[in-house]
């Protein structure tokens, strides 16, 4: 069931575009914003309210890296894997991030405080490498620079 | 030197809010354009600057506008979006420009949608970029608010609505008809073209899809004219651009400087060249998606049709250095790594041969690679070369791949020679 006011933030999106399926890819966004992920309900849920298939809404939501379709941690930290991060350090930080939270790429820690994801290139080739929690932006990121950076997040 | 697209931005303080924009010089080609322009006049008007496509393509952008259909007959409502889906590996040029000035590109976008006569207009956004997504729906606000946005823009009779879509993440979301799928709610895979976006784009709309860094360039073509704008070049295609370089060089960035300057010049001089204990062995000159350049190339012009000849292709403008340092067969295994997992599994060779192509270098840099392995490599480049996919990005992915081969062969040979990667 969709609550009162994600249906609020989905009815403005279908305000905007000519036909209610269009607005799919926002409903997806609104769903994970509220609850942090996407279940196989909310799944549901988002296309009965579309008045669309279930299978067509899990063919959007899989197919874009960023909607997630497990329970992620209270904090995911995408770290950029693209061709200047790699050059310029990636591994050593991906190495670094492996031993301090026991986890590898796409994992959550026991915790649950950190999910770690890999990103395609952040756009900050200039202070690679790079890599993002949540909302924040770290560049020019070394290994012993981690701790102070996690330490943030609780 | 002139740099019109960054003068105004300064990495030490808050972009310029709409009246400081104003101050600048800031809308006032809005104020041109809506005081008695035509829409033809200013076709023309960019069509004679030469501005080409920033995005990667180098089309001229006046004759990209000119194919949209005009007039009491043309269907409506008419489209024009800005692609700020920034994602090319190693390209980071835009984000300074939305982050810098967002009103140059609201303004772009404004002028870019009176020239096509489109009603609505939308952002197309990278999902990373928070700060600039903050920052444009401030600055939308604002223009609304100052009437240069919604109905009846500055008593012309030329009404606009503006959106900021922010994207969930995928690379292929940059192509310009997958964009258009993203925007429809569907899954972002390319379509066939013809019908090409100006006759059938967005709901089956006219459309216009149109980068960053082009839309910014359209105000100050408008205040100073074509023969100004071509002037700025060092080439024959006009303006300045914005060129970055990125990897183990001094002083990694982004410069707007005239369309043309040397490679040599960039790493060298912009960039301080190479960090100390470094040798330059290889660049991509204009992103993952473009071939591979040595250290012969290096003064050559960093225009379209001079880095064509050179075998590679301008792209973004935004270089990445391969050092000595680096394993050219990892480099490669990294950036296939990035286009296999980024197909939208359309059609059948780039969703086949792409991770194919990653898994045989994964072997080659383990040390458990053989000769043969080579040919696979070098026959994939064929079948997932230009014509026989249905988007560009497998023949892009190709690209370094099969330059690197080209350049780099002995480092490939001795992977397998030595049974292990020479750079461990």
């Amino acid at each position: 069931m969709l609550t009162a006011i994600e249906k609020q933030e989905i009815d403005h999106e279908i305000s905007l575009v000519p036909y209610k399926r269009a607005s799919v890819i926002e409903a997806l966004k609104i769903v994970q914003q509220h609850r942090g992920w996407v279940s196989d309900e909310s799944v549901e849920a988002i296309a009965d309210y579309l008045e669309i298939s279930a299978a067509e809404v899990d063919s959007v939501a899989t197919f874009y890296n960023l909607i997630f379709r497990r329970p992620v941690g209270r904090h995911v930290i995408l770290l950029c894997d693209s061709i200047s991060c790699y050059v310029m350090g990636y591994r050593a930080l991906y190495k670094a991030l492996e031993e301090k939270l026991h986890i590898h790429m796409g994992e959550t820690s026991a915790d649950e405080r950190f999910t770690l994801l890999p990103n395609a290139c952040l756009g900050c080739c200039d202070h690679a490498p790079a890599l993002m929690i949540d909302k924040d932006l770290y560049s020019d990121v070394a290994p012993a620079m981690l701790d102070d950076i996690l330490k943030k997040y609780a | 030197m002139e740099r019109p697209l960054t003068k105004n931005i300064h990495p030490d303080r808050p972009p310029l809010n709409l009246k400081e924009y104003e101050m600048t010089g800031g809308y006032a080609a809005v104020r041109k354009v809506c005081g008695g322009m035509s829409p033809a006049a200013l076709q023309k008007l960019v069509q004679d600057s030469n501005l080409k496509g920033r995005g990667g393509a180098g089309f001229n952008t006046g004759i990209k506008w000119s194919l949209i259909p005009m007039g009491d007959q043309a269907p409506h409502p008419k489209y024009l979006i800005a692609n700020a889906d920034e994602m090319e590996p190693g390209t980071f040029k835009d984000r300074l420009l939305l982050e810098g000035n967002p009103h140059q590109l609201i303004e772009g976008m404004i002028l870019a949608a009176y020239a096509i006569q489109a009603e609505i207009s939308y952002v197309f956004l990278r999902w990373a970029y928070h700060k600039a997504a903050d920052l444009l729906r401030k600055s939308i606000q604002e223009a609304y608010d100052a009437g240069y946005l919604g109905r009846d823009i500055l008593g012309s009779g030329f009404h606009l609505d503006m959106y900021l879509h922010t994207g969930v993440g995928r690379y292929i979301c940059g192509e310009e008809t997958a964009l258009l799928n993203a925007l429809e709610g569907k899954r972002a895979m390319p379509r066939a073209k013809p019908p090409f976006p100006q006759i059938s784009g967005l709901f089956g709309k006219p459309t216009i899809v149109n980068n960053v860094e082009t839309l910014c360039c359209v105000p100050h073509i408008v205040n100073n004219g074509a023969d100004w704008f071509k002037g700025l070049s060092y080439s024959e295609d006009g303006g300045t651009k914005l060129y970055g370089v990125s990897g183990k060089v001094k002083r990694p960035g982004t410069w707007e400087l005239p369309m043309g300057v040397t490679m040599r010049e960039l790493i060298e001089e912009h960039a301080g060249g190479m960090k100390n204990g470094f040798g330059l062995k290889g660049v991509l000159p204009g992103g993952a998606s473009t071939d591979f350049l040595t250290t012969q190339h290096l003064d050559i012009k960093m225009d379209y049709k001079s880095v064509t000849a050179a075998g590679s292709r301008l792209g973004t403008g935004t270089m990445i250095v391969m050092d000595n340092g680096t394993c050219p067969v990892g480099f490669v295994h990294n950036l296939q790594h990035f286009f296999a997992q980024e197909s939208c599994g359309w059609c059948t060779p780039c969703r086949e041969g792409l991770p194919w192509v990653e898994k045989i270098l994964l072997s080659l840099e383990k040390g458990e690679g053989t000769p043969e392995d080579i040919e696979l490599l070098k026959m994939h480049t064929q079948l997932l070369g230009p014509g026989n996919t249905f988007c560009a990005l497998a023949p892009g992915a190709m690209e370094p791949l099969q330059s690197a081969l080209k350049y780099f062969h002995e480092d490939f040979e001795k992977h397998i020679e030595y049974k292990k990667c020479p750079y461990d």
